[in-house]
């Protein structure tokens, strides 16, 4: 280090005027002098490198928005819901819950509730009567507990859960598709169900959590026995406890509810299945951050080609600039700012656009804008390194240039 | 140190292959203070030993001392900084950047020694009052007419204050009146202590300079210098 000092000091021991200086504010003034000069050409191969960013910015800014949703969405729905079902026997056919089971994983240490469902098989749902008996239309009729709405934080779109005078009525509850498909707005309409008609109580919104209660028609436990022949058992119980225990009791699970065949149950976490939802769509980001960064190539490509014509165009200008005193550097220095500043301007241009875009998304979604300041610094910094790459090769025959080029015709 | 501003020895200067001579054994010395006109013909390598008299190129053979400094024997970066300090270049076609103001252009004559912009446009202003276009500093080279441009061209090659002042044809683009009014700038500069080479093919300019080198095929033919 001291050594290096040493020599580089030999040379500046010559007189201040024995040597070109050029001021770093001149390398800039200078590189943005010769964009101004030609705007079109500059807006043109600025924009290959917008679009590369602007898309790239866009994605992750998209990817993380909704990231953020599913946050917002996790913390208020919360993690430590877990949901147990009969799985399939050894021989492959569907299995039963023992009818204990609910009150079974009610009575492990730190639950904290506990819900139940009970598919009913071969109850089909209706407009009306009317209607030909083949059209059943995807709609699963299910027994339910009235601490399902509270234990998968489900909430009401319309109309009202059961209670204790409505759940001895032919009423039901329908899921948002349920809903849907029934052709039901408002509660209070009549529905043809299992050769009887029943009243529609109330709809709930999509639940997250269970999504398979979008498309069930759900009655009361009572109704379930008396109109439908239910048979009490369960085909998934929902539990809550604390998120520290949610480990400790999905281990003892299996064998609470179903002591003889442990093996047969499936418990699953729906807050995972929610993340690796968004973590599927991420794979559909990576696409679109590979069509991004070819964006992004070519746009140094272009950059680079204008560079090399602008380097052609401008021999006059370098000879003259040589004879005016300017070293090979400073030339190289001139034209690598010039590229830089080109680079950096689509940079910044797609930085703006990709956030226009990201909010446009995230509002039309109903997501919070969400973009980590460090994608934002990538951007630019990727475009300062395109620009660096791009505009090297046109420099150093910038620099090549011979001074005598002033005076070629 | 008494060193000649121009010492050319048996200069030569080749291009391509077959080689072609641009330049073919000159030797000439001129002194500080003088002003010489190099007259030939078109292709007579005028504008070759320009290049060589401007260190813009290196002699093939033979040496070239410019301002006492072998051109040979020094660095790209050594002849910028010679340029940049000790050499000021005219140009037949003016050479100035279109869209930038009179005096920014004379200011970029300053921009390779290092002086702060606003020193540089003060300067800028100075040489622009010198070759009497103080009251056009503003304008661009498309306001200016031919004259004018080579005028400020001109500014721009002296702001630095280079003893030694080169012009490539600077009349070769103007009318009669305009380019006199040049050759008289460039007379005025003379008398200021500039050494200036002026490069033309107009015999009748060159008969009002005070030393005339004629050349022919690349070599000198005629050296007549006026005794004052
Ligand atoms: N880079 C080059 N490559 C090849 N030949 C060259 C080159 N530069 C000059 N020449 C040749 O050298 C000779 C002298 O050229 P130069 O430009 O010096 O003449 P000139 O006296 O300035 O002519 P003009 O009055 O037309 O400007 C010409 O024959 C020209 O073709
Ligand atoms: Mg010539």
């Amino acid at each position: 280090m001291k050594r290096r000092r040493t020599a580089r000091e030999q040379v500046s021991a010559l007189p201040a005027k024995t040597r070109s200086r050029l001021l770093r504010k001149d390398v800039l003034r200078l590189g943005a002098s010769g964009l101004k000069s030609r705007p079109t050409r500059v807006v043109l191969s600025a924009l290959g490198i917008a679009i590369g960013i602007a898309a790239m910015i866009a994605v992750v800014g998209i990817s993380t928005s909704s990231q953020a949703k599913l946050n917002e969405q996790l913390s208020s729905l919360g993690t430590n819901l877990l949901t147990v079902g009969a799985g399939k026997s050894l021989f492959g056919d569907q299995s039963k819950l023992p009818e204990t089971a609910a009150g079974q994983v009610s009575r492990i240490e730190g639950v904290e509730k506990t819900a139940w469902l009970a598919e009913l098989e071969g109850i089909k749902s209706y407009r009306s009567r009317l209607i030909d008996s083949g059209q059943s239309g995807g709609i699963t009729a299910a027994a339910v507990s009235d601490t399902l709405l509270d234990v998968t934080e489900a909430s009401m779109k319309s109309g009202n859960w059961f209670n204790e005078a409505t759940a001895n009525y032919p009423t039901v509850v329908l899921g948002a598709k349920a809903a849907q498909r029934l052709g039901v707005v408002t509660p209070g309409t009549q529905v043809w169900i299992h050769d009887q008609l029943f009243t529609v109580l109330g709809v709930l919104d999509p639940v997250p959590l269970a999504p398979e209660l979008d498309t069930m028609a759900m009655f009361s436990e009572h109704t379930a026995i008396e109109t439908l022949g239910w048979e009490k058992n369960p085909t998934t119980i929902y539990e809550r406890s604390s998120d520290e225990s949610v480990d400790a009791i999905r281990a003892l699970l299996p064998r609470a509810v179903n002591p003889e065949n442990p093996e047969e149950v499936e418990v699953s976490r729906p807050s995972d299945a929610l993340a690796a939802k968004n973590a599927a769509d991420t794979a559909f980001t990576g696409l679109l951050v590979g069509l991004g960064s070819v964006a992004l190539l070519v746009g140094g490509i272009g950059v680079a080609n204008t560079m090399v014509i602008t380097v052609l165009e401008r021999r006059r200008e370098i000879g003259l600039r040589r004879a005016l005193g300017t070293t090979r550097k400073h030339i190289r220095s001139q034209f690598l700012a010039e590229a830089l500043l080109l680079s950096a301007l689509g940079g910044v241009a797609g930085v703006g656009i990709g956030m226009v875009v990201i909010t446009v998304f995230a509002n039309a979604n109903g997501w919070p804008v969400s973009v980590p300041p460090l994608v934002i610094i990538s951007g630019v910094a990727a475009t300062i390194v395109i620009g660096a790459v791009a505009g090297l090769y046109p420099a150093i025959r910038a620099a090549r240039t011979p001074p005598t080029a002033v005076l070629a015709s | 140190m008494s060193a000649h501003v121009i010492e050319l020895n048996q200069v030569t200067r080749e291009h391509g292959s077959p080689p072609v001579r641009a330049v073919d054994g000159v030797s000439l010395i001129v002194e500080a203070g003088e002003m010489v006109a190099i007259v030939g013909p078109s292709g007579s390598g005028k504008s070759s030993l320009l290049n060589l008299i401007g260190t813009l190129d290196r002699p093939t053979t033979g040496s070239a001392l410019i301002d006492g400094a072998d051109v040979a024997r020094m660095s790209d970066n050594a002849l910028s900084a010679l340029r940049a300090y000790r050499v000021g270049f005219v140009f037949q076609q003016f050479h100035l950047s279109e869209g930038v103001t009179a005096i920014d252009n004379v200011a970029d004559g300053l921009l390779y020694t290092g002086v702060g912009v606003r020193e540089r446009r003060r300067r800028a202003v100075d040489a622009l009052t010198r070759v009497g276009l103080g009251h056009r500093t503003t304008h661009k080279p498309s306001q200016l007419s031919g004259g004018e441009r080579q005028r400020v061209a001109i500014a721009r090659a002296v702001v630095s204050r280079p003893p030694l002042l080169l012009a490539d044809e600077p009349t070769g683009n103007l009318d009669q009146t305009s380019g006199a009014s040049v050759v008289e700038l460039l007379h005025e500069l003379n008398r200021d202590g500039t050494t200036i080479v002026v490069i033309t093919h107009d015999v009748e300019l060159a008969q009002k300079l005070p030393r005339r080198i004629m050349i022919r095929d690349g070599r000198v033919v005629s050296d007549s210098k006026d005794t004052p």
